[in-house]
């Protein structure tokens, strides 16, 4: 599936394979990835999201298919210019944050200040723990400076708030809001579809290797799941429910309308004399077109 | 390759080193309690098996021909093993340097022998000689000589044994084990993701632990030579060099190990594998002076044989570099293969 991108393209995939002993954890993927997006790549668990990722990052090598960046083949530069949260990884044992960002700093040749850093990624006190010894919520902070830490233009970041309490990973959307009005490009995996919705611009589903949708998240509700539900409470309910026949469905003591015209049923209900006190709407959501795509199986 | 780079990599792993308190306390801890415990504790026997020199015996005889003058219970005991040499010179070479405990001039009566005073073997073997004789006959029989010029301590020749013991399994254990242990947890991944070049991050590796492993033996000697007294005949610049020539080696080969693989338990044994026999193998703990040909041939492809090689000729007889040449050279033939073996199979993430 290839889509129109939004922006001039930062990052084309052409036909991307990644085989494993007979497993195609990715299976001719093709897309762009617009200038100054925030790109999100949903998916169940294997799905081949982290493989096609970290293809595009040049941590592995695809069987087969094109990456370009800007346009051309990734040269050396494009680890200068790329900055990388990785889903799972351990740090220098025995340093600081401050001494990991120091080190780490030295391996580039522009980079931001640390100082600036700290501050934008809340680590102002772990500044001087060792690494081992902050929280799941600091680490994913620190890793996410260390990402930002050549002030890249393109940032990746895999699955950066899983394992994070709520307000951790509130916190981790709040600095990649910041992060993305910078105007860089953010290629984001997650399978939180509530993170992708409220960050990304732009997503493509990924299931058994393939892109199987693609586009910005209310585009793809409106075009997968267009259904709203209004839900009366069942004593509130008119014993004949007229035209409403067809679309309810008893759930508990609710009955629950799903229509893709809220507004007809609402007036439809108005007209029946039916109390609006208690009626709740529910919108479809990323979640929905996600369970829609990808079905309700457990996957692992 | 930028040398920021290469720094910071390498500043990063000595902060990791000084501040494992428990690793870094070993590495010198280690080699000190060995060194106190041989030298202070145990003055007794330290092997098995006597070596016992017999000359002059001409290339490809058997040294069993040779014993008709010897007491025949003393020639035959089972823990007494007999080692040709042709010469004198030759026999009592080995005998400066341990690698015999007793030397004796074949066909002469009264027998005529050498033995050093300082080695606890060498006391034992000649009560041994002494004891195969009835007690009316033995002082007629034998004729002790003087071992002309130096005479080495038996801690002396273990000492360098030792310190390169240390080194081989710091350099093994700290490269080969960590790294792999850095790509099994993901920070090799990490790194990989950074401009940071493999050469650089392998040199980084290198340069680090020939530090650590050179600051570690100056500790190591000097709190070992303040307390026992080391005798060093050579001069200690020579020394330091032969030193440098062996960690570079065994850091290498450390490289080679750490060059691939995700499984800590498979490093490891392979870690047991190489080093258990190179410790064995090299002169350690003791001479393989008598073992059979191909055993002795074999030795010789560990890099610890060279070192020790090199640095009992520096430190117990006085030797130049011009002498042990050939063994830096060897050690510095065998750095570059397996730099460029560990190189040519680096895998960051495999």
């Amino acid at each position: 599936m290839k889509a129109t991108p939004p922006m001039k393209p930062l990052l084309e995939l052409v036909d991307i394979h990644k085989h494993y002993r007979g497993l195609r954890a990715v299976d001719g993927v093709s897309m762009t990835i617009g200038q100054g997006t925030c790109f999100g790549l949903l998916g169940p668990n294997g799905a081949g999201k982290t493989t096609l990722i970290e293809i595009v990052e040049d941590i592995i090598d695809p069987t087969a298919g094109t990456i370009l960046y800007k346009g051309a083949s990734r040269a050396a530069q494009f680890r200068q210019e790329v900055g990388i949260m990785f889903q799972q990884t351990a740090l220098l044992s025995f340093l600081t944050v401050a001494e990991t960002l120091e080190t780490f700093s030295r391996l580039y040749e522009h980079t931001e200040s640390i100082g600036h850093l700290i501050q934008l990624c809340h680590l102002e006190e772990v500044n001087g723990q060792l690494n081992d010894k902050i929280s799941g919520g600091q680490k994913q902070r620190l890793l996410l400076a260390l990402a930002l830490l050549n002030r890249p233009e393109l940032v990746f970041l895999d699955e950066p708030s899983t394992g994070l309490d709520p307000q951790a990973r509130r916190n981790l959307w709040d600095i990649i809001k910041t992060v993305k009005s910078q105007g860089r490009t953010i290629v984001l995996t997650t399978h939180y579809m509530e993170e992708a919705e409220r960050l990304c611009d732009d997503v493509a589903i990924m299931d058994k290797g393939k892109v199987i949708a693609r586009g910005a998240p209310p585009a793809l509700i409106e075009t997968h799941c267009r259904r709203a539900t209004l839900s009366v409470p069942k004593a509130q309910f008119p014993e004949t429910p007229g035209d409403l026949q067809g679309l309810i469905n008893q759930r508990g003591d609710r009955i629950q309308i799903r229509t893709e015209n809220v507004n007809a049923v609402v007036s439809t209900l108005l007209s029946m004399g039916v109390d609006m006190r208690g009626v709740t709407l529910q919108t479809p959501t990323l979640e929905d077109v996600f369970l829609k795509l990808t079905g309700r199986s457990l996957r692992e | 390759m930028r040398f920021k780079r290469l720094w910071a990599i390498f500043s990063a792993r000595n902060r990791e080193f000084f501040r494992d308190r428990a690793a870094f306390g070993w590495n010198f801890l280690f080699p000190f309690l060995i060194i106190l415990g041989f030298g202070v504790i145990f003055k007794g026997d330290y092997q098995s098996q006597f070596k016992v020199g017999l000359f002059p015996i001409a290339p490809g005889a058997s040294v069993h021909r040779s014993t008709d003058l010897l007491p025949e219970s003393f020639a035959a005991f089972e823990a007494v093993s007999l080692v040709a040499f042709e010469t004198r010179a030759q026999g009592m070479d080995k005998l400066k340097r341990h690698k015999i405990d007793l030397l004796i001039e074949a066909g002469t009566q009264p027998i005529r022998y050498w033995v050093s005073d300082s080695s606890p073997s060498g006391a034992i073997v000649e009560r041994l000689l002494k004891g195969a004789l009835p007690a009316s006959d033995s002082g007629a029989q034998f004729e002790k000589k003087d071992i002309q010029g130096i005479q080495i301590r038996y801690i002396d020749w273990l000492f360098p044994g030792v310190l390169g013991m240390n080194m081989m399994f710091s350099a093994l254990y700290g490269v080969g084990w960590v790294v792999v242990r850095y790509r099994k947890n993901g920070v090799l991944k990490r790194l990989k993701a950074t401009p940071l070049t493999a050469f650089e991050y392998l040199a980084a590796q290198l340069l680090s632990r020939i530090f650590l492993l050179m600051f570690t033996l100056v500790i190591v000697w000097v709190g070992c030579d303040w307390i026992l007294g080391f005798r060093v005949y050579g001069s200690l610049a020579n020394l330091f060099v032969v030193f440098l020539a062996g960690s570079t080696c065994m850091t290498s080969l450390g490289l080679v190990i750490a060059s691939r693989g995700t499984s800590e338990e498979f490093t490891n044994g392979l870690l047991n594998f190489i080093s258990w026999p190179m410790m064995f193998l090299s002169e350690v703990w003791f001479s393989i002076e008598g073992a059979p040909a191909w055993l002795q041939a074999s030795a010789k492809i560990f890099p610890l044989t060279h070192l020790l090689k090199a640095a009992r000729q520096v430190m117990n007889e006085g030797e130049g570099l011009f002498v042990v040449m050939p063994e830096i050279t060897i050690l510095c033939a065998m750095s570059l293969a397996f730099l460029l073996a560990g190189a040519a199979m680096f895998s960051w993430n495999k």
